[in-house]
Order: structure tokens, then sequence, then C-alpha cells
């Protein structure tokens, strides 16, 4: 088994508030990051396939294709977007990197036809990220 | 799918590998510079990965303040500006090299109430780095 990983960066906004709790509760788990007025990040995402490359084209998946599917997946839906308001996937979630992992897996999964979607990895900031793997890891 | 959340933190220490178990000649042979009886140093960077479910009402597997608390007050406080060897109980009798360093730090992060800790990974310098998940001891 080959893994080959193509990495991506966008930038966006959010925020953390969950509507079920009063503004102290949210304001006493969430920290700076309920703040209403939002924030934002430079996400850097790596997207890791796996597979036997192919014995005419010597790849796994053409990463042209791969590059397609981030673009029109994650890069259109989610660039300089805000998560709250702006990407319906995410609607009733608080956007927690580890959500926005699940979200960006669920997307890719489907989409990856050649090889099989090994891992996700989501930087929030260079100090934190969330792997994602699906089942059968 | 599985979820791994992963926090990076980092600390400087001095230390020197140096084994009561082998003669000078030995450590020196086995060591080389890291020996030297006066110490030296590192900034070590530490990432902490857990796992667990994601909470559906903070979406969170762990609250990230309650995570760099509990990773501050058992390591960073412990060991940032330390002398591994000669303020860490573990290593008066332990080599500090990195993987002892793993092991110890994976011990004390382990009771970590609120998520599972699945690896410490240390980087002693941009250029090395040493993983610990635990020892597999069966179901």
């Amino acid at each position: 088994m080959i893994y080959l990983t193509r990495k991506i960066e966008f930038s966006a906004s959010h925020y953390y508030h969950n509507p079920a709790w009063s503004e102290e509760e949210n304001r006493r788990v969430f920290g700076k990051c309920a703040n209403l007025n939002s924030h934002g990040h430079n996400y850097v995402l790596e997207v890791t396939v796996g597979g036997t490359p192919d014995p005419v084209t010597g790849m796994v998946l053409d990463l042209k294709e791969l590059k397609e599917i981030l673009e029109r997946e994650i890069m259109e839906r989610m660039d300089h977007r805000h998560l709250n308001r702006e990407v319906p996937e995410l609607k009733g979630k608080v956007p927690t990197t580890e959500n926005l992992a699940a979200t960006i897996w669920d997307l890719l999964q489907p989409k990856i036809t050649r090889g099989r979607l090994h891992r996700i990895r989501l930087y929030e900031t260079p100090d934190l990220f969330v792997d994602c793997y699906g089942d059968g890891r | 799918m599985k979820l791994h959340l992963t926090r990076r933190y980092s600390f400087a220490a001095a230390h020197r590998l140096h084994s009561p178990q082998l003669s000078d000649v030995e450590n020196r042979r086995v060591y080389g510079k890291c020996d030297n009886p006066f110490g030296h140093g590192h900034n070590y960077a530490l990432e902490v990965t857990v796992s667990g479910p994601v909470d559906p009402a903070t979406g969170m597997i762990a609250n990230l303040a309650q995570l760099d608390a509990f990773v501050h007050r058992e390591v960073i406080e412990v060991f940032d500006h330390k002398n591994l060897n000669e303020e860490i109980p573990a290593f008066r009798a332990a080599v500090p090299t990195t993987e002892n360093l793993c092991r110890e730090i994976f011990s004390r992060l382990r009771p970590f109430p609120s998520a599972r800790l699945e690896r410490v990974r240390i980087e002693e310098t941009g250029l090395n780095s040493f993983e610990y998940a635990g020892e597999d001891l069966g179901s």
C-alpha cells in the first residue's frame, strides 16, 4: 500500500456557541471562541489516500483529479467563508476542529473513488490538529 | 470514523546521557558529546494526542482549556527550565534519553480524565522525534 498526501490551505471565520446555553455558560465553556463577532484561522488540510499504484501510470490516483476534488468540495465551500453561517453541512453543529474534520471526511470520502481515503489531518493552528480515520483503519 | 485531537507544547530542559552501568570509556563511546559531565539542553516540542467521542453539546473530544491546564500542571511546569537528571525523580535511575522521556511523560498524562491518551510524540530537536503509544497489554 502506498499513501499519497496532498495539502491545501483555506482561511475561514467561525465562533463557538451552543444556543441551548446561556451566554455565561457559552463563555465559561468556549472562552474567547464564544465571541459572537467571530474570529478566524488559516486552516491547513492534509488529505492522505492509500492504494496500489496503477501499473501503467505508476499512480495511486491522478493528483490533478484529487486537486479538483479538493477545490470543488473544500475550497469553494469553505475558503474565505463563515463556517457557522455559510457552510450548510455544519448547520446545528459547533464548528470545532473535530466537527470540521468529520464534515470534511464525509464530503471527501465518497468522492475518492481511486484508492481509499486513509486519513485527513486538519490544522486549526500549528499547535492544534485533528486526525480523522475511517472505521476500517 | 475515528478522531484524534493533537495539541503541541514546548519546554526547554537540560540533561546528560550517562549510564551508571557503563564505564566512563563506554559512556563516552555510546553517548558521545551527550555524555558531557556539565550537561547540555534542548528545546523539546511535545505533541499530545487524545481520542474519544465528540460531545454533541460542545463539538469537542476534550475541552482544550482543561487539556492545556492538565499538561501544564503535569508536564510543562515540572520539566520546563529544569535539569532532567537532577530534578525529575524517574531520571535518577533511568537515562534521560528522549525514549525514556516519552515513557515518563506518557505515564504522567495517562490519568487525563476527559479523554483517552493515544500517544505522545517528542521532538528533541527539529531533526529527531520519538513517539510512544503505551504498551499494548492485550485484553
